[in-house]
């Protein structure tokens, strides 16, 4: 097989890009050949966006080099990268719905002073030739379904030349068919000798297309597999395989809750849900018949890719979104219908992960950052008054018992670092008796140091019998911080295990959808 | 908009610090925004004595006839405090709606269907009771009307989430017309020859002070200002509509009523600009003509900026601005000059109150990036 493979279209060498704290690609090589599909896995934040961004013009790598049909190249904007005919399509469109397919197409192409619309007609003709598509010039954007409007947008990105098209997360609005109709529009593309790169988490999908897979981890390269190794090797194997290359293996010292299982089994069901749904802006719902039951002092994770509803899901117990249909028991009594304020006060908590968009005021003090979810309530209002001696003093507790580094808490609390802020809203969530505390990637953007210490709060908040929900994307977190994990993939439960070291093929098959039938 | 109304995050309000750690620098913060408020207007100055200049008046003798007019004078000293009433009402209104983000830019649609509708009222209820319950009646239904000349927009905001600076700017065309309406249509004085309301007597009008001219509306203004000011920084709702400002994910994050807030905002800060007018028509005015709009609104708007929500800070510049107006009316006259020339600098002054935060804002990120 080597022996017809062309000699790569485009090939990235090297590429490193950091970002202040991080090193989103670190000598990344990316091969690009022509007639060929090339799916990059990776999970979030694994470099896959940084990796796109240089290819298509957004992004300037630190160091490492572009070459195209073995030319060294400079891709310095986005128009570079179409000239030299290397198109990006965005998982948010950039077509304008007002205006019709054509002149979607002119937009940015066209000269200054003439519009040459027959031009475009015949040149738009001949790409959904290549397509085999049917698009009507005419129509308007925005009356298109998303599967049409992709095709468009596909047609945007090779209008200036047809080398390379990057398709970023192409299904992650489509239904099962769209996703059909996408596959074969992109084996044609590839038959005309195009390349192909398709960025996704879904292993079944990556399977099904790709001829080549590069699977990227924490911004290297964590392995790539050529056409004849997948040729040549069983499909269950293929799954492992990259599940592996995907999570890699877990830190084994990283154990926390070791010796607690065995009392768990005695405790009651404290906190459940009842076939909780959802509907959104996707074709399917946001949050599909979740069902839980989790026990007193239990710590329950919840494993997934980011948008697959865990977000939601928090919300939804917050009480910060309505459920379309559903109950929430704690201790069998429903707080489906109570506002957020009601559910706090009963002890159900959210440790969002939102720390500085929604979590905090960043202009107030700590201290009344602290009581934010109490204003108005006794002992810190009387009267409605303030008691700003009291919110002091309850601030300044809150702040030596989670240990937050400020010079004192009348500090606005924009001016601490990402982990101080995050240690006052973990305080303030678990203060005042909690029954139920919702953690929505409580360690996102951490220090190690924070992550331990927010990892043993939980913990040991758990140990005094507080009902802990932990979502994360980090497995080896969940694994070692977690009683038993759930998996949400589209906005379902799809498979609870207990939690021990050895199941994180497993969780990570469940995560890109590969625990269900093809 | 959004970005002028964050300095009273860390000073003109949130004063929780007397922290003694924090005193220093919040000593800092406050001499900093008393510089910021006074320079603007200090620059203003010196640009509208160039434009002066280049018209070919003498901008010394300008500003004194302003000083000597508006504040030295003995009835322009009282006219200029009269003047101070019915802005401050309004300003105590928008004390409420800017810090919570709500731009109510339709207080003087507000005001003048208000203003009708007391001045409607008062000549027919005066003879049946005494000052008191004139008085009473009187202000609460200017604030009641104002506060019902805004529920569309508030409900439009709190339901739809339509954007209140279109909204509220349209009810001012609508309320003018609307309150022209009511006077040429209902509430004419069949005994003038232009269409007017009839005339509340002037011994039935607000009371005055210490055998001045000045009326009683004065103190409702000073002490609406301050009860806000103190509704802002000390109590829980104050705090709630502050937090809706600063940051309204948060606010709903923690479990605060959007819903209810967005419509108290609304209803206090045009029930303000009601009280306004009632005080401007039963202290001064007596009555109201078809097309009235005296446009206290706008002229208090960039001055509730200028003291960045700051309560006596309102106060002074609402003072100033009187004083200046009134002043600069009898100036421009004296100058040959027209009358808006008192409102070319106010924009100057704003001009350069952006320009100053600008400034600041600026100065801030460079030290962060350090």
């Amino acid at each position: 097989m080597t022996a017809i493979e062309l000699p790569p279209v485009v090939e990235l060498a090297g590429i490193t890009k950091a970002y202040p704290g991080v090193v989103a690609n670190d000598s990344v090589n990316l091969l690009l050949h022509g007639g060929e599909v090339h799916v990059v896995l990776g999970e979030n934040g694994a470099g896959k966006s940084t990796l796109i961004g240089v290819l298509s013009g957004m992004v300037t790598p630190d160091s490492g080099r572009i070459l195209v049909d073995g030319e060294p190249v400079q891709i310095r904007s986005p128009k570079d990268a179409l000239d030299l005919g290397i198109g990006t399509v965005y998982q948010h469109s950039l077509l304008v719905p007002t205006l019709s397919v054509i002149d979607n197409m002119m937009l940015g192409t066209a000269k200054l002073f003439s519009l040459d619309r027959e031009q475009a007609r015949r040149r738009l003709d001949e790409l959904a030739s290549v397509l085999g598509v049917q698009i009507d010039p005419e129509a308007t954007v925005g009356d298109l379904a998303l599967g049409e409007r992709q095709q468009v947008e596909i047609v945007k990105a090779l209008w200036r030349g047809e080398r390379a098209l990057i398709l970023d997360e192409p299904t992650s609005m489509l239904t099962p068919q769209g996703v059909q109709a996408l596959s074969e529009v992109v084996r044609r593309l590839v038959g005309n000798g195009l390349s192909v790169v398709f960025i996704t988490h879904k292993l079944n999908e990556a399977l099904d297309l790709g001829d080549r897979i590069t699977v990227l981890r924490r911004g290297r390269n964590a392995g790539e597999l050529a056409p004849d190794k997948i040729a040549s090797t069983e499909r269950g194997d293929l799954k492992d395989l990259v599940v592996e290359l995907i999570f890699g293996a877990v830190d084994p010292d990283m154990s926390m809750n070791q010796g607690e299982g065995g009392s768990l089994d005695q405790q009651s069901v404290c906190f459940r849900l009842e076939e909780v749904s959802l509907h959104g802006d996707k074709p399917w719902p946001v949050l599909d018949s979740v069902s839980l039951e989790i026990r007193r002092g239990e710590i329950f994770g919840i494993a997934g890719i980011d948008g697959n509803g865990q977000k939601e899901l928090a919300e939804v117990i917050a009480g910060q979104r309505k459920l379309d249909s559903g109950e929430i028991f704690l201790d069998e009594e429903s707080v489906t219908g109570l506002s957020v304020a009601a559910r706090q006060k009963r002890g159900i908590r959210y440790v969002t992960d939102d720390r500085h968009g929604e979590g905090t005021v960043g202009e107030l003090s700590i201290s009344l950052n602290t009581v934010l979810k109490r204003v108005g309530q006794r002992p810190f209002w009387r009267r409605a008054r303030v008691r700003h001696s009291l919110i002091r003093e309850f601030a300044a507790t809150l702040v030596a018992e989670h240990d937050v580094r400020t010079p004192h808490e009348e500090v606005p609390i924009a001016n601490l670092s990402g982990g101080n802020v995050q240690k006052v809203v973990v305080g303030r969530e678990l203060a005042m008796e909690p029954r139920v505390v919702v953690y929505n990637k409580p360690t996102y953007g951490l220090d190690v140091k924070t992550i331990k210490a927010v990892l043993a709060r939980i913990v040991s908040q758990a140990n005094q019998g507080t009902v802990a929900l932990l979502i994360s994307t980090e497995l080896d977190e969940l694994i070692s911080t977690c009683d038993r994990i759930g998996v949400m993939y589209q906005g379902r439960i799809t498979g609870i295990l207990d939690s021990q070291p050895g199941i994180e093929t497993r969780l990570g098959e469940l995560m890109t959808g590969g625990g269900e039938p093809a | 908009m959004t970005d002028v109304a964050t300095p009273l995050g860390d000073e003109g309000f949130g004063s929780v610090d007397e922290h003694s750690k924090g005193l220093s620098q919040h000593a800092k913060g406050r001499m900093n925004s008393v510089l910021m408020a006074v320079l603007p207007v200090f620059a203003a100055v010196a640009c509208g004595g160039i434009l002066l200049a280049l018209l070919g008046r003498d901008p010394v003798s300008f500003y004194s006839n302003v000083v000597d007019h508006g504040l030295l004078g003995s009835l322009g000293r009282q006219e200029s405090l009269i003047r101070m009433a019915p802005l401050l009402l309004i300003a105590a209104g928008l004390m409420v709606a800017f810090p919570a983000g709500i731009w109510n830019l339709g207080t003087d649609g507000q005001f003048v269907v208000a203003g009708v509708v007391v001045a409607a009222l008062g000549p027919e209820l005066a003879p049946n009771v005494n000052g008191l319950v004139l008085f009473t009646v009187l202000f609460v239904v200017g604030f009641a009307v104002g506060a019902a000349w805004a529920v569309i927009p508030a409900v439009m905001k709190a339901w739809f989430g339509m954007n209140e600076i279109i909204t509220t700017l349209m009810t001012i065309f609508l309320g003018v017309s609307f309150s022209s309406l009511l006077v040429k249509e209902f509430f004419d004085d069949p005994s003038t020859t232009v269409p007017q309301t009839k005339v509340l007597a002037v011994e039935d009008r607000l009371p005055r002070m210490f055998g001045s001219r000045v009326h009683i509306g004065l103190v409702v203004g000073l002490v609406a200002v301050l009860i806000v000011h103190y509704m802002m920084t000390r109590t829980a709702f104050g705090l709630r509509l502050r937090i809706v400002g600063m940051n309204p994910a948060a606010a709903e994050h923690a479990g605060m009523n959007m819903r209810s807030l967005t419509l108290s905002i609304f209803l206090l800060s045009s029930g303000f600009a009601g009280l306004a007018a009632a005080v401007e028509i039963a202290g001064v005015d007596g009555m109201v003509r078809a097309e009235w709009n005296p446009a206290f609104g706008f002229a208090v708007v960039p001055l509730v900026f200028l003291a960045r929500f700051h309560g006596p800070s309102v106060v002074l510049f609402v003072a100033a601005f009187s004083s200046f107006s009134i002043g600069g009316e009898s100036a421009s006259r004296k100058a040959d000059l027209p009358n808006y020339f008192v409102l070319v600098m106010v924009a100057l002054m704003l001009i350069f109150l952006a320009i100053s935060e600008f400034l600041q804002a600026r100065s801030k990120n460079v030290v962060k990036d350090e």
